[in-house]
Parts: C-alpha cells; sequence; structure tokens
C-alpha cells in the first residue's frame, strides 16, 4: 500500500520528542551501532551546504549526502581510530528543542525541531553548531525509524565550525 | 624586515632541504606575504560560470579584500573593489544576486554594475571641483581570465596572467577539455571552513602524496569496503598502488600527474559508482576518443592530478574536480573555499555521480578532508615549540636521479624555493 492511498498514522508531538531526545543520547554517546538501529532501510542523512539549503542533493554541492550504505560507512570510518579528526573523539552534547509535527502522510511522520550541538576537543577547541533538524520518519509499532534527516545550518558558512567529521 | 633572508637550508649537494618553522607561525612573516606575494601574484577571484546572465554578481573575500565579482549590463565579468568611495563602506551586502546598481546604505551613493557611479545625492552641495564621474568604484589594477578562470593583480607592471600561468595551462586545459563544449561550470553549494593552520601547510597537504596511506587509511578501508581494489604497490620505493610523478612547472606552480586508481567521473568506472553508471560512462570517455583523440582521452580519463596555481589556488582533478583556494587570516589560521565543477553539458544522474564522488573525498564532510584538515592543525598546534625546533625537513627525493615521485618532496621544494625568493622581494614571474 503506498503511502497515498493509506490512513495516515496517528501520532503525538511527546512520541517523536522521545524518539529525538533518545537518537541524540545515543549520538552524544557515540553508541552508533545502537543509532543505526533506529534507521530504516532505505535512509538517508542529508548536510546540504550553508549557502544553498533549498539545494537538491543531484545537482548541489551538499556536506553530507549519505544514503543507507554511506551511512554505514561513516559509521565503520568515524568509529576507526585512524578517523584522525575524531580521535580522541569530540565530546558532544546537543540540545534538542522547539520539536514540532509538520507533517503525516501515510505511515510517514515529518518533524522538526531547533538543535545547538556542542562539541569539544582537547586544549579548549570548542565548536557549536546551530540549526534546524527535518526528519521523516516511518513510524512502525509504537516508534520510528528514521526514513530521511536533514541538517540545516543556521551559520551563513560552516567557518569556524571546520569539518562535520561526527555524525550531527 | 623579513625581506631580506631566507627562510630555508637547500644543500643541493648533501641533498637536504629544510624549512625555518618561523615562516609558518610568524606575524611579521604574514605582513610580508601580504605585500611580496598577495599584493604582486595573480590570485583567483572566481569562474566565469557563476555569472550566469548579465547583472549577477558574488561578493566574496580575495586575500583579505572584500571585492564584487559580477557581470555588466554588457556582459562583461568585473571585479571591483566591494568599497564606496565616499566614506568607504561596503556598497554590496548580499552574498549573491542578479542587481543594475549597488547602493551604498550609509549616504545613499549609488553605483552602476559596471563600476560606474550613477548617483550622488544631493550633488548640489559639491563645488566644482568634485567631478562625480571619477568616482566609479575602484578594482584591482589588472583583471584577466584563462579559459573562464578569473584572476586579479594588484600590481600594474604585473605580467599578463597567460605568461605566469605558463606551463600549468596545460593542466588547466586537461580540465576543461573534459567538456564537449569546453565550458565547465561551478557547481551550486559552496563549502567554506576554516582551518587553524597556517595558509602554506594547505599548499602542501593539497599535493603531497606521501601522507595518503597514514592519513586516509579510513578512506582507503571505504574504498576496499565499496569493492574498488587498492593493491600495495609492487614497486618498493612506491607509496601509493600506482606510478605517479610531481612536477615542477616555472613560477612556483606544480602539479601531481598519478595514473589513476580511484574512478574519476570523466571517465574511469568504479564500483561506487554502480553498473547501471557503465553505458553512460563509456558514451563519455568514447565521446572524448573521437573530439581529442585516443591519446588525450586516455590521458584525461586515466590520470588524475592535483594542480597548484602559486600562491593559493588548487585545482583537484580526481575522484571529482574541486576548485580550491584560501587565505590567510593571521598567521595560524586559514579560510578555505571550495566548489565542485563539471561539464556545462553534464546528464542529470551524471552530475549526481559527480557530486556523490566528489564527498566520498572531499570537504568538511567528506572521508578525507577531515583528517587532511585535522592533520595541519597537529602540525600548527606542535609548531608553538618552533624556537627550540626550528626546521621542518623536507628532503625526500633529493637524491633520486630518475623523475620525481608524487610522494616525494619535490614540489614542495618547489613551492617554498619560489616563496623564499618573492619574500626577499623578487617580482611574481620569469620574464617571458
Ligand atoms: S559611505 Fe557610502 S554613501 Fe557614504
Ligand atoms: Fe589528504
Amino acid at each position: 500500500m503506498s503511502a497515498a492511498t493509506m490512513t495516515n498514522v496517528s501520532v503525538t508531538r511527546a512520541e517523536v520528542e522521545d524518539f529525538l531526545y533518545h537518537e541524540a543520547m545515543l549520538l552524544d554517546a557515540w553508541r552508533l551501532k545502537e543509532w543505526e538501529e533506529l534507521l530504516a532501510d532505505d535512509a538517508t542523512y542529508y548536510i546540504p551546504a550553508n549557502d544553498d539549503l533549498e539545494g537538491d542533493f543531484k545537482s548541489s554541492l551538499y556536506i553530507i549526502s549519505d544514503d543507507r550504505e554511506r551511512i554505514r560507512q561513516r559509521i565503520i570510518r568515524v568509529l576507526d581510530p585512524n578517523c584522525h579528526a575524531e580521535f580522541p573523539r569530540s565530546r558532544l552534547c546537543r540540545l534538542i528543542t522547539n520539536v514540532r509535527v509538520t507533517g503525516v502522510e501515510g505511515d510517514i511522520v515529518k518533524a522538526a525541531a531547533n538543535f545547538s550541538c556542542y562539541r569539544y576537543r582537547r586544549y579548549q577547541r570548542e565548536f557549536v553548531y546551530v540549526g534546524r533538524y527535518e526528519y521523516q520518519l516511518r513510524k512502525s509499532g509504537n516508534s520510528f525509524k528514521i526514513k530521511e534527516r536533514r541538517v540545516l545550518l543556521a551559520a551563513h558558512e560552516l567557518g569556524s565550525l571546520g569539518s562535520v567529521s561526527f555524525v550531527l | 624586515m623579513t625581506g631580506a633572508r631566507s627562510f630555508v637550508v637547500d644543500d643541493r649537494e648533501k641533498g637536504i632541504f629544510l624549512l625555518d618553522r618561523e615562516a609558518l607561525v610568524s606575524d611579521e612573516v604574514l605582513r610580508g606575504e601580504m605585500k611580496n606575494i598577495f599584493a604582486k601574484c595573480w590570485i583567483y577571484v572566481g569562474h566565469g560560470s557563476e555569472l550566469k546572465r548579465n547583472g549577477d554578481f558574488h561578493t566574496r573575500k580575495v586575500a583579505g579584500r572584500p571585492v564584487i565579482f559580477a557581470r555588466d549590463g554588457k556582459g562583461q565579468v568585473r571585479c571591483h573593489f566591494n568599497t564606496c568611495r565616499h566614506r568607504g563602506a561596503l556598497v554590496c551586502t548580499e552574498r549573491k544576486g542578479n542587481t543594475r546598481r549597488f547602493n551604498c546604505v550609509y549616504h545613499g551613493w549609488i553605483y552602476n554594475n559596471d563600476g560606474s557611479m550613477a548617483r550622488v545625492p544631493g550633488d548640489e552641495a559639491y563645488t566644482a571641483a568634485f567631478d562625480q564621474s571619477t568616482f566609479g568604484l575602484k578594482a584591482p589594477a589588472r583583471f584577466e581570465q584563462y579559459r573562464d578562470f578569473w584572476f586579479m593583480n594588484l600590481d600594474a607592471n604585473a605580467q599578463p596572467l597567460v605568461e605566469y600561468l605558463g606551463a600549468a595551462t596545460d593542466y588547466i586545459d586537461l580540465v576543461v577539455d573534459q567538456s564537449p563544449s569546453n565550458t565547465m561550470q561551478v557547481i551550486a553549494g559552496t563549502q567554506e571552513y576554516d582551518v587553524n593552520a597556517n595558509w602554506k601547510l594547505m599548499v602542501e597537504n593539497s599535493v603531497d602524496d606521501y601522507h595518503l596511506p597514514s592519513t586516509h587509511s579510513t578512506w582507503l578501508n571505504f574504498m576496499a569496503n565499496s569493492g574498488v581494489k587498492v593493491e600495495s604497490p609492487k614497486d618498493p620505493s612506491l607509496i601509493l598502488p600506482t606510478h605517479g610523478l610531481a612536477i615542477d612547472l616555472g613560477n612556483g606552480h606544480f602539479t601531481t600527474d598519478n595514473i589513476n586508481f580511484r574512478g574519476r567521473p570523466v571517465a574511469a568506472w568504479i564500483p561506487i559508482y554502480g553498473e547501471d553508471a557503465k553505458p553512460e560512462m563509456d558514451a563519455i570517455r568514447q565521446e572524448l576518443v573521437e573530439r581529442v583523440g585516443p591519446d588525450r582521452a586516455k590521458r584525461i580519463c586515466d590520470t588524475n592530478r592535483n594542480l597548484v596555481i602559486f600562491p593559493n589556488l588548487v585545482i583537484n582533478d580526481g575522484s571529482s574536480v574541486t576548485i580550491r583556494t584560501f587565505f590567510p587570516d593571521g598567521a595560524n589560521k586559514m579560510h578555505v573555499t571550495a566548489w565542485a565543477l563539471g561539464p556545462v553539458e553534464e546528464s542529470e544522474s551524471m552530475r549526481a555521480r559527480r557530486l556523490d564522488a566528489f564527498l566520498t573525498f572531499y570537504g568538511p564532510g567528506g572521508f578525507a578532508t577531515p583528517d587532511d584538515v585535522e592533520a595541519l592543525e597537529l602540525v600548527q598546534q606542535g609548531l608553538a615549540n618552533y624556537t627550540d625546533d626550528r626546521w621542518s625537513e623536507m628532503s625526500r627525493g633529493m637524491g633520486r636521479e630518475a623523475a620525481q615521485l608524487n610522494s616525494d618532496e619535490h614540489h614542495l621544494r618547489t613551492f617554498w624555493r619560489h616563496w623564499d625568493k618573492m619574500m626577499a622581494g623578487e617580482q611574481a614571474g620569469e620574464k617571458a
């Protein structure tokens, strides 16, 4: 049954919030194998360029444009001690707020949230990533699988944030 | 007083090359660079394809100078200083757009998109000595292009751009030839990020193939996981899986020139692109063979090249084509800007493949660049001991009789020798 012909699932903001908080905890703790279990088989992860937030990944150069297989490879890479940009690992702490359900189509729940993600490396190197998450979540039973995860950065350019070498 | 002394020990007899690390940490050296290098060399501003229609503009900082890169009402590409002739405000605050006029918000002076003065509000208050027509926006002394790559020069006496580029033009041609109509295009989406390291470390890193196995082992893993066989070299003198050269192009320019093993959108297929990409990539190669002949087609498809135009333009023609430029912001920091470049007639599917290939390696979220950035920042942090640990070692390959390899440090020495001469006050180019 396609999403168009399906009756819309019911969802509350609190359910989405709980899910996003759980996800944030796993990402901050570098529990990326467990995080991977939250992903749908067709999951995608996007960070468009700061100067072309509306651009399509097929025609605009993104910062990150991962399909499911690339996400798997990204996890392997960032957990490897030879991922020098993340060894020793950054300490991460993200705050998620302004959570909203923005639409429901069949079993797909669209949700948005604001975030600030603090990243600390040694010698007082501190980076604060601020922006908006846009999710497409597939509701399955009492929980969700992530179909699309889009990170829209608020800064005009990446600038002093340097790299996005962890899962933002 | 940076003009007089040398920062390198270049002992060709013993085969030893050392760099004084003060060159990478000193504010005084940076002041010397602004005067002796950035104010004398041709500095990359932008690509003509970024200005599609008359009136299009981009504002950016080039060597610390705010400029407007614009196509005027007649189609001429221009570079204006983004500085009001009245009392100095930026006249354009938008990142990009299309306009006939630039209006200064402070007192309302208005300029045409060709830079000429359009209107001074309340001009009756000035004496006859005030000639409005002389108040057009100022521009760099020189502004020239090669195959739509536009450069500025602050030195009116500089040699022409094409002479300055010299042998490097061959390598730009190898990029531009990838388009059937010889028209390459900067793709939407700009990657702009800072690296807390001296700008010259990015020059070194862009061509230094010695670091690939150690810095980028996770990328090599990813390639292997994706079905791209990257075998260790059989020849014990090689660091990389295939043979590659480092070539001095004169005037401080240089390039690597490597037999490809990593896949190229034009047109060397690897499993990452997917089976369905094969027919299209075969067709791209076939078009090249017909247009430029089998030898040059092979040269374009089966080699990759990281080109440095002195001092700060890098064109990486590898997993994808990237234009990368970077400017110092203090001795310990640089701003990097990177764009993707592709043939203008590329199909939707091929364009998507090119962008995907770009991200497998390059950029702040790529599988390699973040580790380069980390390595450069580790160098800069380590250099804090420079007064007691003075010299960086760059002698690799100096004893080699045959051609210099990409994993030697010949090209780095080429850069530093030229930089050292320029800092001593020499002119930018050898006279043609
Ligand atoms: S500074 Fe621009 S109008 Fe006065
Ligand atoms: Fe590298």
